[in-house]
C-alpha cells in the first residue's frame, strides 16, 4: 500500500526518515551504542590493585571464560534453571489460560484476568522477599508440610526455580490467553466434527495455535532468568547464578564482568531469531 | 530517493563509530594522574552530605530511636545526610569510583585501593580538632596513610566473631573448627561472610591447625596457601546454608533457624537478641579477622566542608562512644572511654590492648608483594582472590 | 469443543489453585503489615497499626512514589512518541530492514536486565560525565524509555495491522493530506491501544529495579529502590510490607480499565 498525498515517493521516503529516525536514533545510539561498548570492554583488562580499567586489547578475559571450569558450571546451572522455569510455567499456563479464556463463562474473563494481573503490581522484591519469609526453617511451607512428615525446599536451586516460576507467571499467561482467545470456535468444532476426541483436539489443534504464545512467553522468562541476580540472593542459599557473577565482577573488573555478560547475549539473541521464524515475536 | 534512506543507515553508523571512539580514547576517571589535595582551611558547609557507611556506623533513629547521631549533626551543621548503606569493602570501593559520595567508611582492604587509584584525597588532620585524642596506635598506620600523609580520620577498630544459636548448637564452641572441620554437624545451616576477604579467615584457620603451610600473616598467601584455603572454604561449602552480606538477612536467618552458626559482627548479634532469638557471639580462641575502620574524603567530593564537619562529628567523645557502643566495637577516641553509658565497654573491647588487637587480623588488600616481608615467593593479589571466591562458591 | 464436565471441573480446580498460590504471598505480606514481630516470626505473635501509621508519615517512602511516578510518566511519554512513530512507519511503508527493526526494538527488553544495565552505566559515566551531566532522573528516564518503547511499539502495530486499510485509503481519496488523515482517522482507532500500551510501560518502569540500580544517582531513589534498601534495615522492613499492600490494592483500578480498554488489541505481555 503505498501512500498517496504529499509530493509522491519522495515525500514517503522522507515521512518515513523522519519517523524512524529519532526511535532507531535512540536506540541505536543509547542502547546498541553502550552494549557494543560493552562487549568490546571484554578485551580490555584492569589494574589488579586500583581497579581501573585498563585499555589495552587482549583476550585474557575470553580466555579466562571459556577455560575456567566454574564459569562454565555456573552457565549450565543457570541455563537449567532457566529451562526449568520456563517449563513449569508453561506447564502451569497452560490449564489457567484454556480456563480462562475457553471454560470460563464470559462474565468471568475479565475478573480472572485482572486477577492475573493485578500481582504484577506488587513490587518484585517484596513477593521475593515473602517467599524468603515462606520458605523459612520455621516459616508458613515447612509448618503446612509438618504434619506429612515433609520438609520444604529451604533456601537453594528448588527455591530459586519455584520462585521465578511463581514471578514470571503472569507473562507466560497472558501471550497463550491471547492467543486461546483468539482461536476461532469454529476451528474446535470443525475438528469435533471431523471425529477428534477432546485430546486429540487438543494436541493437532490448540497447541500449534498458541505454540508462538508459548515461545513469547519463553522469550521472556528465559531472558528474566538468565540475568536474576536479586531474587537468587534472597531464595537461593548459596546458588551462583550468572547473573551473581556479573554483579560481583561489575564493581572491580568491568571487563570481565562484560565477558561473562556475553554469555546471555549471544543466547537469546539465537534464541530470538530462532523464534522469530515461528512468529513469536508478533505475538509479544 | 533510496539514497535519503541509505544516507540515513549512514549517518547512523558515522554515529555509532563516533560513540565508538569517544567510548575508546575517552579518559576514566580515577586514576589521572593528577593528585587530589587536602584543603587548607575549611569554608562554607555545602548543606548536603553523601555517606557511604557500613550498617549501624550512621544511625538515624529510624533503626533504634535511641540510636541517632544523624540528626543532631544535621541540626548543629546544617548539612543534610544521605546515607549508603555497604555490605562490603568491594560495594563500598565500586561506589567511590562513581565520585557521587563525599566521604566512605573503609576498612583496610578498601583503603590502600582507594588512594592508590586516587579516588580518596589526603585529609588535613588540622581541620579535624577531635583527631588529637584518637589513639596513637591507629594513627599513621600502613592501611590509612601513605608517604607519611593521613587519607582517613580513624574511626574504631573490632573483629569479626562467631555467633551461634544457644539452643541449637551444643556444646557451647570456642574455635572456628565449628565452621570448616566440624561444620558437617550443622549441614545446610552454616552461613559465612560472602566477600573474597573471607579467604582470609581460612587461612587464619590454617594458620593454627596445619603450620606446615607456613602461613604467616592471613593476607599474605603465595598460590600454595590459597590453594590450601580454597580446598577448605570448598569443604565448608558443603554445610553452608547462605553467604550474607546484608545484616538484616543474617538476623532473619538466625531467627528463623536457617543459620545456626557463623560469622557475625558484634552489632549484628545485638540485634538479634533484640529479636528475641537465642545467639551468642564469641571470639574463638584462634583469634579472628577484624577490621579498622577509617573515614576517608572523596578526591571528587562535592560537599568536602560538610564531610569534613561529619569527620570531626563522627570521632567527637559523645558520638564515638555511641556508635562504638552501638555497633559493638571499640572506639577510635580517648576521650570515647568516658563517655559509653558502660562503663566497662572499653575494657570489654580492649580499646587500648594493643596486645589484644596484635591477634586480631585486620582486613587490608592482599598484594603481590608479601605482606608477611618475603622476598623469595610472589603472593596472591586480590584480583586472585576474587577469582578463587568464584570457584569457592561455585 | 466439548469439554467434559469433570474436564471443566479439574481446569476450574486448577486455576482456582493456582491463582491461590499466586496470591499467598501477596496475603502474607498483607499479614506481615499487621505483624507485630519485626522480623515477620511464624506464626505471627501479635498484631499492630504500628507499622501503617509509620507508614503514613513516611517522607522516604512518599519521595521515592514522586520520584517513581516521574521517571514513570516521563518514560511512558518518550516511549509513546517513538513506539508510535516506530509503528507507524513500519506499518506504513515498505523498506530494507524493516523486519529487523522489530527485532532491535524488543533486544532492550529480551536482553537481561543486568546487561543493559551495566552497557548504559558504562556509556553515560564515558559520555555524559565529560558534558557535566551526572547521574539522576534524566538517566533513569533514558534508561526506562529505552525499554518501554516496545511495549508501545507491540501494540500500536497490532492495532495498526486491524485497521482496515480502506479508512486511510478513503480518506486519502476525500483530499486529506496523511497528517490529517493520522489525526482524524488512524488516531482515534488507536486510542485505545495507546493507552493500554502506556499503561504497560508504566507497570514496567513503576516496578524496574535492575536497570534503575545502575542507573540512578545517590539523590535519585525510585519507590523499588527505596524498597531495596528499606527491606534491608530492621525497623522499616514492615513498613515496606505495607506500602507493598496498598499498592497492590490501589493497582486493581488501573488495570481493570486497561483490560476494558484493550479487549480487541492482542493480549499478552506487551
Amino acid at each position: 500500500m503505498s501512500s498517496r498525498g504529499g509530493t509522491g515517493a519522495g515525500g514517503a521516503r522522507l515521512r518515513l526518515a523522519a519517523l524512524l529516525g529519532p526511535p532507531l536514533l535512540w536506540l541505536t545510539l543509547a542502547y546498541l551504542g553502550s552494549l557494543a561498548v560493552l562487549l568490546l570492554s571484554a578485551f580490555w583488562t584492569t589494574d589488579s590493585f586500583t581497579s581501573d580499567v585498563v585499555r589495552t586489547w587482549n583476550t585474557d578475559n575470553v580466555h579466562e571464560l571459556l577455560t575456567t571450569p566454574v564459569y562454565r558450571t555456573i552457565a549450565l546451572r543457570t541455563l537449567t534453571i532457566a529451562a526449568a522455569v520456563t517449563v513449569l510455567d508453561a506447564l502451569l499456563a497452560l490449564p489457567m489460560a484454556f480456563c480462562m479464556a475457553r471454560v470460563a463463562g464470559p462474565r468471568w474473563r475479565r475478573p480472572l484476568l485482572v486477577a492475573v494481573l493485578t500481582p504484577l503490581w506488587a513490587s518484585y522484591l517484596v513477593k521475593a522477599y515473602a517467599w524468603r519469609v515462606m520458605l523459612s526453617e520455621d516459616g508458613v511451607v515447612n509448618s503446612a508440610l509438618a504434619p506429612l512428615g515433609l520438609h520444604g525446599p529451604g533456601y537453594g536451586t528448588t527455591a530459586v526455580v519455584l520462585v521465578l516460576a511463581y514471578l514470571w507467571l503472569p507473562y507466560m499467561i497472558l501471550p497463550v490467553y491471547a492467543a486461546l482467545e483468539r482461536l476461532p470456535e469454529r476451528t474446535l468444532e470443525a475438528s469435533a466434527d471431523l471425529g477428534a476426541g477432546t485430546w486429540r483436539t487438543l494436541r493437532s489443534v490448540v497447541l500449534p495455535a498458541v505454540r508462538p504464545a508459548l515461545l513469547a512467553g519463553s522469550v521472556f522468562t528465559f531472558s528474566l532468568s538468565l540475568g536474576d541476580y536479586i531474587t537468587v540472593q534472597i531464595v537461593g542459599g548459596k546458588t551462583q547464578l550468572l547473573g551473581n557473577a556479573i554483579a560481583s565482577q561489575v564493581t572491580l573488573d568491568l571487563p570481565m564482568a562484560a565477558a561473562l555478560s556475553a554469555v546471555p547475549v549471544v543466547f537469546i539473541v539465537c534464541y530470538l531469531a530462532a523464534v522469530r521464524r515461528a512468529g513469536a515475536l508478533d505475538s509479544l | 530517493m533510496r539514497k535519503r534512506t541509505t544516507s540515513a543507515w549512514r549517518s547512523a553508523a558515522a554515529l555509532c563509530a563516533l560513540l565508538l571512539t569517544a567510548a575508546g580514547c575517552g579518559s576514566d576517571g580515577g586514576g589521572d594522574g593528577k593528585a587530589a589535595q587536602a584543603p587548607d582551611k575549611l569554608g562554607r558547609t555545602e548543606g548536603e552530605v553523601n555517606i557511604i557507611a557500613w550498617a549501624g556506623y550512621a544511625e538515624d533513629g529510624s533503626n533504634d530511636p535511641k540510636a541517632d547521631w544523624v540528626h543532631p549533626f544535621e541540626k548543629k551543621t546544617g548539612c543534610k545526610v544521605n546515607t549508603k548503606t555497604a555490605g562490603t569493602s568491594d560495594e563500598m570501593v565500586s561506589l567511590m569510583k562513581t565520585g557521587q559520595y563525599d566521604t566512605v567508611s573503609a576498612s583496610g582492604d578498601a583503603t590502600l585501593r582507594l588512594i592508590a587509584s586516587g579516588d580518596a584525597a589526603p585529609v588535613n588532620t588540622k581541620l579535624v580538632p577531635n583527631y588529637r585524642d584518637i589513639f596513637p596506635a591507629l594513627k599513621q598506620q600502613p592501611f590509612n596513610s601513605k608517604d607519611g600523609r593521613m587519607y582517613g580520620i580513624p574511626h574504631g577498630r573490632g573483629a569479626n566473631l562467631l555467633m551461634y544459636r544457644t539452643d541449637k548448637v551444643k556444646p557451647a564452641p570456642d574455635s572456628w573448627r565449628a565452621v570448616f572441620d566440624a561444620a558437617a554437624a550443622h549441614n545446610g545451616h552454616v552461613t559465612a561472610y560472602d566477600s573474597p576477604i573471607y579467604l582470609a579467615d581460612a587461612a587464619l584457620y590454617l594458620m593454627r591447625v596445619k603450620p606446615s603451610l607456613g602461613i604467616k600473616n592471613p593476607y599474605a598467601l603465595d598460590q600454595k596457601q590459597l590453594d590450601a584455603a580454597v580446598i577448605l572454604l570448598k569443604k565448608q561449602h558443603k554445610a553452608i546454608g547462605e553467604y550474607w552480606s546484608d545484616y538484616q538477612k543474617e538476623i532473619t536467618a538466625f531467627k528463623g533457624g536457617d543459620s545456626v552458626i557463623g560469622t557475625t559482627w558484634q552489632v549484628i548479634a545485638n540485634l538479634t537478641q533484640a529479636e528475641k532469638a537465642p545467639v551468642k557471639a564469641v571470639l574463638p580462641k584462634e583469634g579472628a579477622t577484624g577490621w579498622s575502620d577509617t573515614w576517608m574524603v572523596s578526591a571528587k567530593a562535592e560537599h568536602p566542608n560538610c564531610a569534613y564537619q561529619w569527620l570531626d562529628w563522627i570521632v567527637s567523645p559523645k558520638v564515638n562512644a555511641q556508635v562504638a557502643e552501638y555497633f559493638g566495637e571499640a572506639p577510635a577516641n580517648r576521650k570515647a572511654c568516658a563517655e559509653t553509658s558502660d562503663p566497662n565497654h572499653c575494657a570489654v573491647f580492649h580499646a587500648d590492648d594493643e596486645k589484644y588487637f596484635q591477634r586480631v587480623h585486620f582486613w587490608t588488600t592482599p598484594i603481590k608483594q608479601c605482606l608477611d616481608g618475603r622476598k623469595n615467593t610472589t603472593c596472591t593479589d586480590y584480583a586472585q582472590w576474587t577469582r578463587a571466591w568464584t570457584e569457592v562458591k561455585g | 469443543m466439548r469439554l467434559s464436565r469433570t474436564a471443566r471441573i479439574v481446569l476450574g480446580c486448577v486455576t482456582a489453585a493456582g491463582l491461590a498460590v499466586v496470591y499467598a504471598p501477596l496475603l502474607l505480606v498483607l499479614l506481615n503489615s499487621f505483624n507485630a514481630d519485626r522480623s515477620f516470626g511464624w506464626p505471627p505473635g501479635g498484631f499492630t497499626g504500628q507499622w501503617w501509621r509509620a507508614a503514613l508519615h513516611n517522607h522516604g517512602a512518599r519521595d521515592a512514589l514522586l520520584t517513581s511516578l516521574k521517571a514513570g510518566l516521563a518514560a511512558t511519554g518518550i516511549a509513546l512518541c517513538l513506539g508510535t512513530m516506530a509503528a507507524y512507519a513500519v506499518h506504513r511503508h515498505r523498506f530494507f530492514g524493516r523486519r529487523t527493526v522489530s527485532f532491535l526494538l524488543v533486544l532492550p527488553i529480551a536482553l537481561p536486565g543486568i546487561v543493559s544495565g551495566i552497557a548504559l552505566n558504562a556509556a553515560f559515566r564515558t559520555v555524559l560525565g565529560p558534558l557535566g551531566i551526572g547521574f539522576g532522573l534524566f538517566t533513569v528516564v533514558v534508561g526506562h524509555a529505552t525499554f518501554c518503547v516496545v511495549v508501545v511499539f507491540n501494540n500500536v502495530a497490532a492495532r495498526l495491522r486491524r485497521i482496515a486499510p480502506s479508512l486511510a485509503e478513503a480518506s486519502a481519496d476525500l483530499g486529506a493530506r496523511p497528517w490529517q488523515t493520522f489525526r482524524h482517522v488512524t488516531f482515534p482507532a488507536m486510542r485505545s491501544a495507546l493507552f493500554a500500551g502506556a499503561l504497560l510501560a508504566f507497570a514496567l518502569s513503576f516496578d524496574e529495579i535492575v536497570v534503575t540500580t545502575f542507573t540512578a544517582g545517590p539523590g535519585t531513589r525510585t519507590l523499588p529502590l527505596w524498597i531495596y534498601e528499606n527491606l534491608a534495615r530492621p525497623h522499616q522492613a514492615p513498613v515496606v510490607n505495607v506500602v507493598a499492600a496498598l499498592l497492590v490494592a490501589l493497582s486493581v483500578v488501573p488495570v481493570a480499565i486497561a483490560q476494558r480498554l484493550s479487549s480487541d488489541t492482542a493480549g499478552g505481555r506487551l
